[in-house]
């Protein structure tokens, strides 16, 4: 079975470390929020200008000055700081955050990553993209193994224009956990019931299969 | 004499001088923190053929979506426009041309002109691809753009408080570009809340310092949300 996009968020959320500042992109990214264990402290950054991001706020509390990088309201957590635009990115760039997740549509074995404009379809536009991967040293890529067509969207080389250059090294799709090596994925890990032959067909770019790829455990 | 004092009492002074053809600089993040009522200004004035630099371009019938209903933008420099039809509309009727520029680049940029920095390097050299050609360099083995500053004729700013001297604090995350905005206008006019008394603010929370304002005009804001998200009741 692949995997939900709660399981996903699940998964990427075990890479989590006490004490890290985490960036993450909208979509299946957001919801690796709700799988922070209790006994870890994690703070969110979100580019506009907020680290320390909380839940969405209740009715009474809805604030319009208060919103993440999705322009969704949202509230602080305790020891929460607010700052400028710039001031957020020159965090990201600078190195200063521990983990960034974020979507994408293709993946290629050069850590190439494409996840901003599909040119057939209007541009609108690639917000702190590109900020974010090129200043980040830990990325992990959220996505389908393939699309809904069966088109594999981790590729030898990434055939739409790009948000990033050689900056993935970790993929997580609903098949498999992923890191790309010396121009190759690498299978680590698969999600339960999903056979590695399946994954091998998804998968257009080079990939390397160690002897043993262990199940997915989710807790 | 009027010294320090930046108030000026309506909005119609707040934007005097500005002409067809400007660069105006806009602080903001989607309909966060944007200055509402000096965009309503410039459409009422009706000045036209404007450059604006702003993270978006508002939505259909707010923010600075409104200014293009009678075709007041020429050129639009931002991170992400997908918000309004109308926009879509013009800039494939070629009648609104489009700069995007990635989110943390325009920032650098608003405070690389702010900071009397003509130009510096961010590292996505690859973006190449989508735009006009740009300079590269390369450090420690990596390639990087040469980025120019970007400074405005008039930067428009949203507030909290500010004091009369212009000194001006931000509320939350409606801080955003704004104190980015107003370091790079050769006029910068900030729009607030509330005007406090000078010494009222404590001088070291304040956000953008008097220096670079040059004018300050109280506004009521209808403070439209774009999202709203809220937790399940439990």
């Amino acid at each position: 079975m692949s995997l939900t996009r709660e399981q996903m968020a699940q998964r990427v959320a075990q890479e989590l470390q006490d004490g890290f500042y985490v960036n993450l992109g909208i979509g299946i990214p957001t919801l690796v929020a709700n799988y922070v264990p209790d006994n870890m402290e994690v703070m969110l950054q979100s580019e506009n200008g907020l680290l320390g991001m909380g839940e969405f706020p209740t009715e009474d509390t809805i604030d319009a000055d208060m919103i993440n990088a999705g322009k969704q309201t949202v509230t602080t957590v305790k020891g929460a700081s607010i700052f400028s635009s710039a001031e957020s990115f020159a965090m990201i760039r600078g190195g200063h955050v521990d983990l960034t997740v974020l979507g994408a549509f293709e993946v290629d074995v050069n850590g190439n990553i494409a996840s901003w404009m599909i040119p057939s379809k209007l541009i609108k536009g690639m917000g702190g993209a590109m900020d974010l991967v090129a200043g980040a040293e830990n990325i992990i890529v959220t996505m389908t193994h393939a699309s809904k067509d069966g088109e594999s969207k981790l590729l030898s080389n990434c055939s739409l224009p790009l948000t990033g250059k050689g900056c993935i090294k970790k993929v997580l799709t609903d098949l498999a956990w992923l890191e790309i090596e010396d121009g190759a994925f690498v299978l680590k890990e698969r999600a339960p019931g999903v056979s590695v032959e399946d994954i091998i067909e998804k998968t257009q770019g080079k990939l390397i299969v160690p002897d043993h790829v262990p199940e997915m455990v989710f807790a | 004499m009027a010294g320090f004092d930046k108030v000026v009492a309506s909005y119609e002074e707040a934007m005097t001088g500005l002409e067809d053809g400007m660069t105006i600089l806009a602080g903001g993040f989607g309909l966060c923190g944007i200055p509402e009522n000096l965009i309503a200004e410039i459409k009422r004035k009706g000045t036209r053929d404007l450059t604006i630099v702003s993270n978006n371009c508002g939505v259909d019938g707010f923010g600075l979506g409104i200014l293009l209903e009678d075709k007041q933008v020429r050129k639009m420099v931002s991170s992400y426009v997908g918000e309004n039809a109308l926009f879509e509309k013009q800039l494939l009727n070629g009648e609104l041309e489009v700069e995007l520029t990635p989110q943390g680049t325009l920032a650098e940029k608003m405070r690389a002109g702010g900071a009397g920095i003509p130009a510096f390097t961010p590292q996505q050299a690859w973006v190449r691809q989508l735009q006009k050609a740009k300079e590269t360099k390369e450090f420690h083995g990596r390639e990087y753009l040469l980025e120019e500053a970007i400074v405005g004729d008039f930067a428009i700013v949203k507030g909290w408080k500010a004091d009369r001297y212009g000194n001006v604090i931000y509320r939350h995350t409606a801080q955003n570009f704004n104190p980015l905005a107003a370091t790079a206008g050769k006029i910068t006019v900030v729009e607030v809340e509330e005007i406090v008394e000078v010494g009222e603010l404590d001088p070291a929370h304040i956000h953008t310092p008097g220096i670079y304002v040059n004018r300050v005009v109280l506004g009521t804001f209808e403070k439209r949300i774009e999202k709203r998200t809220v937790k399940s009741a439990e």
